[in-house]
């Protein structure tokens, strides 16, 4: 029985990725055409611009900060990584909310796809791969850029970038799910709002700690604190169990929002 | 038993595809029903469409045709009845299915953010085919329907005739065994028309099966070996286009136009002169099997038309007594 279905299985998971890479490779080929190389450098922008006025401005007032281990870190030390989260946060959800809004709705790009033996679950894993190369662009630049201001070493950042792309994994899933419920470009305000509201509450500038215990409750149900967390622990370098746990709380994240993407574009396109 | 199974024999399931037999027809629909909410689009059809056949629907706008054609592409699940597409079922085997399907909708879905040949290299890697392979197919298929020049051009500046090209181009991409076509020349000048015609016809030559939709009664005629007529998702006629004309028309029709504004009034002049009278908003058809006899009665009886048009029959006319109307928008 196992020896039946085992590789049949396997076959059938490798000719889903196979399908869900036609589709990202489908957005590489539209991104060479673009000056869309621009749209990431001015992306990448962002969170540096943050970090140079927040982390190295602040910062020279706080000066230093104390980590649950006892070490001394400087502040920017502290921001970068939430920093970086934000970043992986932006860069998936860019391109998962409006990008894919207006190839369903206006490009109706998958119509045509749909057509082929292309499913949705593929369509919306192939969306979410090419969140993810965009939003590793991003990271591998801010990493560098920590590492050349000292905020982090070489080892650490390595280790962190796997952890961005889970960052990435958990928006772009939550993204593409929230697209398919989007009326009109007006309901992007609605989730720039949020957006925003994540990026300053989410243990970004002051620990999750020193909010009030009810905030501090809600903050933990919210998907970028986990991702600040994650990404601080990794690159001041303190380990705990409790990075597993924001993992698994990231991945639980991306698989919901993927699952109700796929869906939703089913219910929407095949009618 | 072979336990391990390469990629392609799944994406394939030929096992159940071998088991149409000539005899099985490839599309096979019983009592098929497609609603939207309370409204229901098709209303029951049964359709049988046999290997190599060339198949059309005709109908005027809102007849059902496209929402079939959703349908057969198992893009669309059947609200009723049975569908058996290439012996498999489109809601289980979706997939398969489409695999073996090209697709040419009635709006253009190109993507417009790439050139005309990716437009067929990126198709073919949806289907699985290799990057090698995808090319050389973009350029066979390029050269069959005469886009090679604008290869590398954007889609967005392609005259319409171009894009509904590509877009036949794109349904062939993967070698299908089955074409479906809604409205394949809706909008193009006669000149692209007779292309598409053509190309279409060379295919159907290869042995490809052809369903297509039409509200032209020159293509159906041209091109379909069988038909139906369909009218608000009813099948009201079935046949080729001669056997219809044959049951539905006379051998000839005699067209009538007065230049007085109540034609209505003629139409009781006119009786007991051929086998039926038709009236349309700017003429007065005359269903007769010898036009000439026909009109010579008409003089007789000292009416003046200020013109007469004796033609054969067609399928508009058949459609006319089927539906009463027109099928021109
Ligand atoms: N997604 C949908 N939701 C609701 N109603 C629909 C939908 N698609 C089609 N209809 C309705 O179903 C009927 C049949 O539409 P369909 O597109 O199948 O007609 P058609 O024969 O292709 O017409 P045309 O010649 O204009 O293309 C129409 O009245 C149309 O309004
Ligand atoms: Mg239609």
């Amino acid at each position: 029985m196992v020896t039946l279905v085992l590789p049949r299985l396997a076959a059938r998971a490798e000719q889903r990725f196979q399908r869900a890479a036609a589709v990202t490779g489908r957005n590489v080929t539209a991104a060479r055409h673009f000056g869309y190389w621009w749209v990431l450098v001015s992306g990448f922008f962002e969170p540096v611009l943050y970090l140079l006025s927040i982390g190295v401005g602040v910062g020279a007032l706080i000066k230093s900060f104390t980590l649950p281990d006892g070490r001394v870190i400087p502040y920017a030390a502290f921001v970068a990584p939430a920093m970086l989260a934000a970043s992986a946060m932006n860069g998936a959800l860019a391109e998962t909310t409006m990008n894919f809004f207006g190839k369903m709705k206006y490009l109706r790009l998958y119509d045509g796809v749909l057509a082929t033996p292309v499913k949705p679950f593929e369509i919306a894993l192939g969306e979410l791969m090419w969140a993810l190369v965009r939003g590793s662009i991003y990271s591998v630049a801010f990493l560098g850029l920590m590492v050349a201001m000292g905020l982090t070493s070489a080892g650490w950042a390595l280790v962190a970038l796997p952890a961005t792309v889970i960052v990435g994994l958990a928006f772009g899933g939550m993204g593409m799910a929230i697209a398919t419920y989007v009326r009109s470009w007006q309901d992007f305000d609605y989730i720039m709002v949020v957006q925003f509201a994540l990026f300053l509450f989410s243990g970004t500038f002051a620990p999750a700690g020193s909010y009030p215990l009810v905030m501090q409750i809600v903050v933990q149900l919210t998907p970028l604190y986990h991702g600040v967390e994650l990404l601080r622990g990794l690159t001041t370098g303190v380990l705990g169990w409790g990075l597993l746990g924001h993992t698994a709380y990231l991945i639980a994240f991306a698989s919901i929002g993927l699952a109700i993407a796929s869906r939703r574009m089913a219910v929407l396109l095949y009618k | 038993m072979v336990l391990r199974k390469s990629l392609a024999d799944l994406s394939y399931p030929r096992v159940r595809v071998l088991d149409v037999s000539a005899a099985e027809p490839l599309i096979a629909a019983h009592g098929l029903v497609k609603r939207f909410g309370d409204f229901t689009a098709v209303a029951g059809i049964d359709v049988d469409v046999r290997a190599g056949e060339a198949f059309g629907f005709l109908g005027p706008n809102g007849a059902g045709k496209s929402s079939t054609m959703r349908m057969i592409g198992c893009v669309s699940a059947p609200s009723g009845g049975t569908l058996r597409i290439l012996g498999m079922d489109p809601v289980r085997d979706g997939p398969a299915i489409r695999a073996r399907l090209g697709v040419c909708p009635q709006q253009d879905s190109l993507d417009q953010d790439i050139t005309v040949r990716e437009n067929l290299t990126v198709y073919a890697r949806y289907f699985g085919i290799s990057r090698r392979q995808a090319r050389q197919r973009a350029d066979e298929l390029l050269e069959f329907v005469q886009l090679t020049e604008r290869a590398n051009d954007k889609v967005e500046p392609l005259s319409g005739g171009m894009k509904r090209r590509l877009t036949i181009a794109r349904a062939l991409v993967n070698d299908p065994a089955i074409v479906l076509l809604d409205e394949p020349t809706t909008g193009l000048d006669p000149q692209a028309r007779h292309l598409v015609w053509e190309r279409l016809f060379q295919l159907k030559q290869r042995g490809v099966t052809l369903v297509l939709t039409t509200h032209y009664m020159d293509e159906a005629e041209q091109l379909c070996d069988r038909l139906v007529v369909m009218d608000g998702g009813r099948i009201g006629a079935e046949g080729s286009p001669r056997q219809l004309i044959e049951r539905y028309a006379t051998r000839e029709v005699v067209e009538l136009r007065f230049s007085d504004a109540t034609l209505d009034s003629y139409l009781g002049k006119l009786e007991g002169i051929g086998e039926r009278l038709e009236l349309l908003p700017d003429r007065i058809l005359l269903y007769a099997d010898d036009g000439d006899l026909a009109v010579a009665a008409v003089h007789e009886r000292q009416l003046r038309p200020s013109s007469v048009l004796v033609r054969r029959s067609t399928l508009e006319d058949v459609f006319l007594h089927l539906t009463g109307r027109t099928l021109v928008d």
